[in-house]
């Protein structure tokens, strides 16, 4: 998946010269936490997050203390130091590269021009589509030795109950490094045949647990 | 007017999908016979189905769809275009008139939505029906028509009705949910088995539903190995405020009998209690604010043997106000059913005391689900 399919296109702006409040107001209209900003010329030049703001926003305990920081310009407190992408980047580069620098949001040029942004929360709505329930299915997640040939072995077996496999997720298992978790999203709301087979075939099926057997 | 009618007839066992398909409706013949054994349901007391008609089928499914269902029960669909309308999967496979069998079922719940509104009857059961996982164009989870969904939109049609739907079965009530999402006059509550693992993965809180519907959509996910005390707070909590926020003209309650821990389909661990609360509760709900009408269907239960049979009968006597469901069940209802059924099958009304092994982690789930009840009882709060 690359990143013109998640970012958000419709980006809101401000230019260096806007003032804090400015900033303030449309973080509240948009409900957003990233504003970048642009020069005279259309581009690129800064970021202002939430975070920046609020430090110098007014303190509630001191009010009229810190009234003036309001019409600052965000040219004082902006970020320049940026990290961009761009819209063939893939997405799990892009997720590492932000979560590596520890940063909320990633602004996308395209020939220098600023063409979208993804940020920590489009992120997690890939995730949510990834490992979500798209159509109705039940899913299992199975433990097994990494060895070559383990998915097909087991998508073999969900064949032959004739079972549409709607997603497939591989992470390695925490407390092992031999092992993999493999989790199904099957079109069927009795597996509990699937379950039975897998298990008689070796295979250590973590969730769902036979019903009235917890662990 | 009569307190209930009880809607039922040997035909309404046609659908069925194969011999070892979990969906059995034989169960009908187990619940019915038990309540004559108890002497509780007699031949005055039944109404029988009448087939949907196409037009009916119409108001919530496709034209193609209801084609295809005619086309498959001759054996008439290329099975390329059936997998299309989820027909002649594992789940739900074709089978010889199909669409007859499917559309006495639809007819069913809708006979049971006229004996009501008609003023015959206070109350209408109809455990044929409650198939509330049937989409617009498409079978899903065991369910062809989606005959709750298709007596909701006709309540509305000729009586403009403002229905509320609850469905406790253990499986989200994702078809019906989804077939009134933008609508403001039909209120959904489902509360099922979280659908992290079980199908059909949707029942999340949050989803609220959409548009004009924003509001009107209300799930709670349970946690899988929930016991009846935390199944009964979340239920009867949330109940109580959706009806008395949404004010209903009629009750739709769809009663899978799936939550059980004996179910082989769900991870679950009620037992009687709650079939015997669940229309208690509902019963009250429909006389509080509805004048008494309340429309109850069927739906899911697998241990057709040990749970369904008990379970759909307490809603019988609760809606007809009869005696018997409690001490012993009768001697030659046993005996008969002993002979066929898989597990010794239980003596007396009430599950006994220690049915399972104790739950380990017990105060986590009902933590975990009292969450949930709380933020569906603070969205009621703050959209009020």
């Amino acid at each position: 998946m690359i990143v013109e399919e998640i970012m958000q296109k419709d980006v809101k702006t401000l230019s260096p010269r806007h003032t804090v409040q400015d900033a303030l107001k449309l973080m509240q209209k948009e409900q957003i936490r990233h504003i970048p900003l642009l020069d005279q010329n259309g581009k690129l030049c800064g970021v202002v997050t939430e975070r920046d703001i609020k430090e110098v926003a007014p303190n509630p305990f001191f009010p009229g203390e810190q009234l003036e920081k309001l019409s600052l310009p965000l040219e004082k407190i902006m970020k320049t130091d940026l990290l961009t992408g761009h819209p063939l980047d893939f997405i799990e580069d892009i997720a590492a590269l932000m979560n590596d620098n520890r940063i909320g949001c990633l602004p996308i040029l395209e020939n220098g021009q600023l063409v979208g942004i993804v940020t920590g929360t489009d992120l997690l709505q890939t995730f949510v589509d990834l490992t979500g329930a798209g159509h109705p299915s039940s899913q299992i997640e199975i433990r097994a030795h990494n060895r070559t040939g383990i998915l097909r072995d087991i998508t073999e077996i969900i064949y032959e109950h004739h079972l549409n496999i709607l997603s497939v997720l591989i992470y390695p298992d925490r407390k092992n490094e031999e092992n993999r978790v493999l989790v199904f999203r099957v079109s069927t709301m009795n597996p509990v045949s699937l379950i039975t087979h897998l298990k008689e075939a070796g295979y250590e099926v973590l969730w769902p647990n036979m019903p009235g057997m917890p662990r | 007017m009569k307190d209930a009618v009880f809607v039922y007839s040997t035909d309404l066992l046609a659908y069925r999908f194969r011999d070892d398909h979990p969906f059995n409706q034989m169960r009908l013949q187990l619940v019915k016979e038990l309540l004559e054994a108890i002497g509780a349901l007699s031949g005055e007391d039944i109404v029988k189905p009448r087939k949907a008609t196409d037009e009916e089928l119409l108001l919530i499914h496709d034209p193609s769809y209801v084609e295809a269902v005619k086309l498959a029960g001759h054996g008439k669909l290329d099975p390329v275009k059936a997998e299309n309308y989820g027909l002649g999967t594992e789940d739900t496979p074709v089978f010889p008139n199909m669409h007859e069998a499917s559309a006495l079922i639809a007819g069913g719940t809708l006979q049971a939505a006229e004996e009501v509104m008609s003023g015959r009857a206070r109350h209408a059961l109809h455990l044929g029906g409650g198939l509330h996982h049937g989409f617009r164009g498409k079978a899903s989870g065991f369910c062809i028509y989606n005959d709750t969904a298709i007596a909701i939109k006709y309540l509305r049609k000729q009586y403009g009705a403002r229905v509320l739907y609850v469905d406790t079965d253990a499986h989200h009530g994702d078809g019906v949910q989804w077939a009134f999402y933008d609508d403001e006059n039909v209120c959904t509550f489902s509360i099922h088995e979280t659908g992290r693992y079980l199908f059909p993965g949707t029942g999340n809180v949050n989803e609220w539903g959409t548009g004009k519907g924003y509001g009107y959509s209300f799930n709670i996910p349970l946690d899988a190995f929930t016991e009846d005390e935390s199944w009964l707070e979340c239920y009867a909590k949330a109940l109580e405020e959706i009806a008395a926020y949404f004010k209903p003209d009629v009750l739709v309650t769809q009663n899978g009998a799936d939550a059980h821990y004996y179910d082989p389909l769900t991870h679950l661990s009620a037992t009687m209690n709650i079939y015997r609360e669940i229309p208690k509760l509902a019963h009250k709900m429909a006389h509080e604010y509805c004048e008494g009408r309340w429309i109850a269907t069927g739906g899911g239960g697998y241990d057709i043997w040990r749970v369904v049979p008990r379970a759909w009968s307490l809603i019988w006597l609760e809606m007809a106000e009869r005696e018997g469901g409690s001490g012993e069940i009768p001697t030659a209802w046993l005996e008969k059913w002993q002979k066929i059924s898989p597990y010794p099958l239980p003596e007396r009304w009430d599950d006994p005391v220690g049915l399972y092994r104790p739950i380990p982690r017990k105060p986590e789930i009902e933590e975990k689900n009292r969450l949930v009840l709380n933020r569906l009882l603070q969205f009621i709060k703050q959209t009020k």
